[in-house]
């Protein structure tokens, strides 16, 4: 293991562009950087200039700024709703797959409910009740993918309870707990994390569809949506200002989604990434 | 014979063949100068253990190795065709037409959405290009022909409708579809039970007099070799180090590794005149001289009861109306009554769906029972002293490559008992944990690495140091040694045998391999449609087994001695039945005599009457 961090590989390019995006995202505040909201309409569409890498929007806003935070805004309301989706999905999922009868019975016939809903359907009902904001927006989309991660996590279960070692552990006096979350768990590990990746990832999307829509975080803060949906406007004028929000969302996206596939394989000990081969 | 000689199926010839695979750093060898001969109507036995090279062989034969990845030299002739240089296209139509494989996992081998006779009649039409409905009929032909009763209306029925055995006759029927000059079976019967592999081994070698071709068959069971072979080659990691006719090499084995392989395979039999278990003598493979078998003190203490079951039956629902009314139940185990004194080893044998691992599985609490009870050392296995209980009583599992948890590294592995029950500091289980590994035959500094660097044999020591942690009474092993080699098996039941003579364990010994069986037991019961049929002490159930269906079993073990080869004819076609009765069955009174003491065999109910 410890040569693997030494050397520098090409597999590993997506975790170092992940910690970039997340150092700079949680440092962002702190940074040197200018105030997101500050306004220049004397240099409304400026084009890059030193000052302003990316140039400036249509209230002479730094382009770069407003999208690093909208990335520390996107980020955040993502990972905190795959967070919590993951740990009362999983959940779910594993005490439904493990336990079977009833529990299995009422826990799979509420996550069919929850599937029913359309997530976008569902999350602007949300918003129209509770008003736009991340407050509404996290819970939300936490709960529209608790049942992805529910399916995963029973499926696996499924499969793993039935090997041998579970049996054994369970042959050795392990209590119910013990088995579902320090046996079964760590070996289903690797799907959910895949789910988490995709959780995140179309979590962004969704928060930028909820913003564009101007459901989710409310202008004048950063937001990759909003600022995709005021580019268009002004297409004609300025291109670039609809290109960057867009290339910034699919980065993000490529990056997060090619992290986790390389993580998956080297959290399986049969791998061969892990012996250094 | 006389068939073979007068039809004109070619032979297989095989001259110098090696075969290398590409890995990582290169070329490496699995299969180095082999050479033999099949002549038609002759069966030659390919015999050795995992990695021996044996199934690449068979590949070969068939062209189904990797291309990319294999380099393979020497001749392999069909006749006067010269197999490696034969076009992918012209392998192609040789496959099945005149080469037939059959497979080990006769349930994975059948498309499970389409059903048995379209499977026959589509392998008919690929080979033969006649009509749809004369396939039929051909197909229908040859199900009959492998002895699949009432084979016109099964034709239609899908394979999860067919237990393994009869699978394994639907494979040797496609097989047989082009009436193949070389027949090419590849450890057909290990997944099958004992009764029906006697069954198919016998169809086999009817089929072959029949169609007089040469059969290659590839096992690492000696006993079945002695069974179905004229000559064998006997394999060791790539190496041809023994070949000859079957007969010769049982009586007169040159090569200590053969000589090994023999002395590994449990003979039936061989026991009789002791009471308790004995042994086996370790070969060394490189040397070829024996280490002899220690001679083995009884461990038995009549005084000390610490399993005792009464009455135990468990019973699932399979079918249920939309009113929950049960229309059909398995009747998993019925009316079960054992005990287990200290140091014994009591063998329950029986075949699949005997009930003898549900047994297992209910003596550990993993199940609960529908009626009866289980004591341990006198305090009986309820939910909730389940948890307490399971300190005595251990488990070891069938397969070494599911049983431990991939995630844990050995170390941990085998100190995860301590940590479930709390006991012993993290220092203290490292020392636990290296003391158990060298107790078992491994190192203690293998502790951190993962299980999926070990080889099945040690994986299995290493499940045995695990039950061992918690210093049990009564250990349960459920098939424990059924998925090793010949010589491992031998190594891991010496190791259980030592570990009682030194703890005085009680044994719980689930298998369906009687020779093991014979080895490794105090008493012996015989279990059958969940209920036990025959239980007694083991030399009265080996030497005069009286229920008819313990006599069934103890005639269908192969006899590695092929000169005592069996009467054919004397093996029925029966199938084993199934547990799985009407939800209003009522289960019949049985009541047991008593034939000496201690052996005690069920009234044998009508359906025994032949």
């Amino acid at each position: 293991m410890t040569g693997t961090f030494s050397k520098f590989k090409s597999d590993q390019i997506p975790a170092y562009l992940l910690a970039l995006l997340l150092i700079v995202s949680l440092l962002a505040p702190v940074l040197p950087l200018q105030d997101p909201l500050l306004m220049d309409t004397a240099s409304r569409f400026a084009g890059p200039s030193a000052q302003h890498l990316f140039g400036q929007d249509e209230f002479g806003r730094d382009i770069l700024v407003r999208l690093i935070f909208a990335i520390r805004n996107s980020l955040i309301v993502a990972f905190a709703a795959a967070v919590l989706a993951g740990i009362f999905g999983t959940a779910l999922g594993v005490l439904a797959g493990y336990s079977r009868g009833l529990t299995e019975m009422l826990a799979m016939r509420f996550i069919d409910i929850v599937l029913c809903f359309p997530p976008l359907l569902l999350a602007m009902l949300a918003v129209t009740l509770y008003g736009p904001g991340p407050v509404t927006l996290i819970p939300v989309l936490a709960i529209v993918f608790v049942p992805s991660f529910t399916r995963v996590a029973h499926a696996s279960v499924l499969s793993v309870r039935s090997q041998d070692y579970v049996e054994a552990v369970r042959s050795m006096g392990a209590s119910n707990a013990r088995v579902m979350f320090s046996t079964i768990l760590p070996n289903i590990a690797g799907p959910l994390i895949v789910q988490f990746s995709f959780t995140v990832a179309v979590t962004v999307v969704l928060e930028s569809g909820l913003s564009f829509l101007g459901l989710g975080v409310l202008p004048p803060a950063p937001s990759l949506g909003l600022m995709i949906g005021t580019g268009r406007a002004t297409l004609a004028q300025a291109p670039m200002l609809l290109v960057w929000p867009c290339a910034a969302l699919t980065a993000m996206i490529l990056i997060l989604n090619a992290f986790c596939d390389d993580l998956r394989d080297r959290l399986d000990p049969k791998s061969s990434k892990i012996r250094g081969q | 014979m006389s068939i073979a000689e007068t039809t004109s199926k070619p032979g297989l010839s095989i001259s110098g063949l090696n075969i290398s695979f590409r890995n990582k750093d290169g070329w490496t060898s699995v299969v180095r100068n082999l050479g033999f001969d099949i002549a038609p109507g002759e069966t030659v036995a390919i015999v050795g253990e995992s990695g021996s090279g044996k199934s690449v062989t068979a590949l070969s034969v068939l062209g189904l190795l990797p291309q990319q990845a294999t380099r393979i030299e020497g001749s392999i002739r069909l006749g006067d065709k010269e197999l490696l240089s034969l076009s992918p296209k012209d392998l192609k139509a040789l496959r099945g037409n005149e080469i037939a494989m059959i497979f080990q996992e006769p349930m994975t081998s059948l498309n499970p959405t389409m059903c048995i006779g379209e499977q026959i009649a589509e392998s008919i039409i690929a080979h033969r290009g006649i009509s749809k409905a004369e396939a039929k009929l051909e197909a229908i032909r040859l199900m009959e022909k492998v002895h699949i009763p009432s084979a016109a209306r099964r034709y239609g029925e899908y394979p999860h409708q067919f237990s393994g055995g009869m699978r394994q006759r639907v494979m040797i029927a496609i097989a047989l579809a082009c009436k193949p000059a070389l027949l090419i079976a590849d450890e057909p019967t290990t997944a099958l039970d004992v009764t029906i592999q006697a069954q198919v081994l016998n169809l086999i070698k009817e089929l072959q007099e029949e169609e007089g071709m040469a059969v290659l068959f590839i096992t690492h069971d000696m006993g079945v070799v002695a069974e179905v072979a004229d000559r064998m080659v006997v394999m060791y990691r790539g190496d041809v180090v023994e070949e000859g006719t079957t007969t010769e090499i049982f009586a007169n084995a040159r090569h200590p590794y053969t000589k090994a392989l023999l002395s590994a395979v449990p003979q039936l039999g061989s026991m009789s005149g002791s009471n308790d278990p004995q042994p086996f003598a370790i070969y060394d493979i490189n040397t070829g001289l024996a280490t002899d078998a220690a001679v083995l003190k009884s461990t038995v203490d009549m005084s000390e009861i610490l399993l005792e079951v009464k009455d135990l039956s468990v019973r699932f629902p399979v079918q249920q109306t939309i009113f929950g009314k049960v229309t059909a139940r398995v009747h998993a185990v019925e009316n079960v009554s054992l005990t287990l004194a200290r140091g014994e080893t009591l063998a329950i044998v029986g075949e699949s769906g005997s009930g003898k691992s549900t047994t297992g599985k209910l003596v550990t609490g993993l199940l609960h029972p529908t009626a009866g009870k289980v004591e341990i050392c006198g305090k009986p296995m309820r939910s909730d002293t389940r948890q307490s209980l399971s300190r005595s009583v251990q488990m070891i599992f069938q397969d070494p490559f599911s049983s431990l948890n991939p995630r844990l590294t050995v170390g941990r592995a085998i100190t995860e008992p301590l940590r479930i029950h709390k006991l012993a500091t993290e220092t203290q289980r490292d020392e636990i944990a290296a003391s158990l590994l060298t107790r078992v035959g491994l190192s203690p500094n293998i502790a951190k690495r993962y299980p999926h660097e070990f080889s099945g044999g040690q994986r299995q020591r290493i499940c045995v140091a695990r039950t061992l942690a918690l210093k049990p009474s009564v250990i349960i092993a459920d098939e424990a040694v059924s998925a090793l080699d010949v010589s491992v098996k031998a190594q891991v039941v010496n190791l259980l045998l030592e570990l009682q003579q030194e703890m005085q364990l009680g044994f719980i010994f689930i298998s369906h391999d009687m020779a093991v069986v014979e080895r490794i037991s105090h008493r012996v019961a015989v279990m059958y449609l969940g209920e036990i049929v025959e239980i007694g002490p083991r030399a009265a159930i080996f030497s005069n087994p009286v229920h008819p269906y313990t006599r069934r079993l103890i005639e269908a073990v192969p006899v590695p001695d092929p000169s005592r080869r069996r009467d054919r004819h004397k093996i029925t076609d029966s199938e084993i039945r199934s547990p799985v009765r009407a939800g209003d069955y009522v289960v019949p009174t049985r009541t047991y005599r008593e034939v000496s003491p201690g052996h005690l065999v069920q009234e044998v109910g009508p359906e025994w009457a032949a």
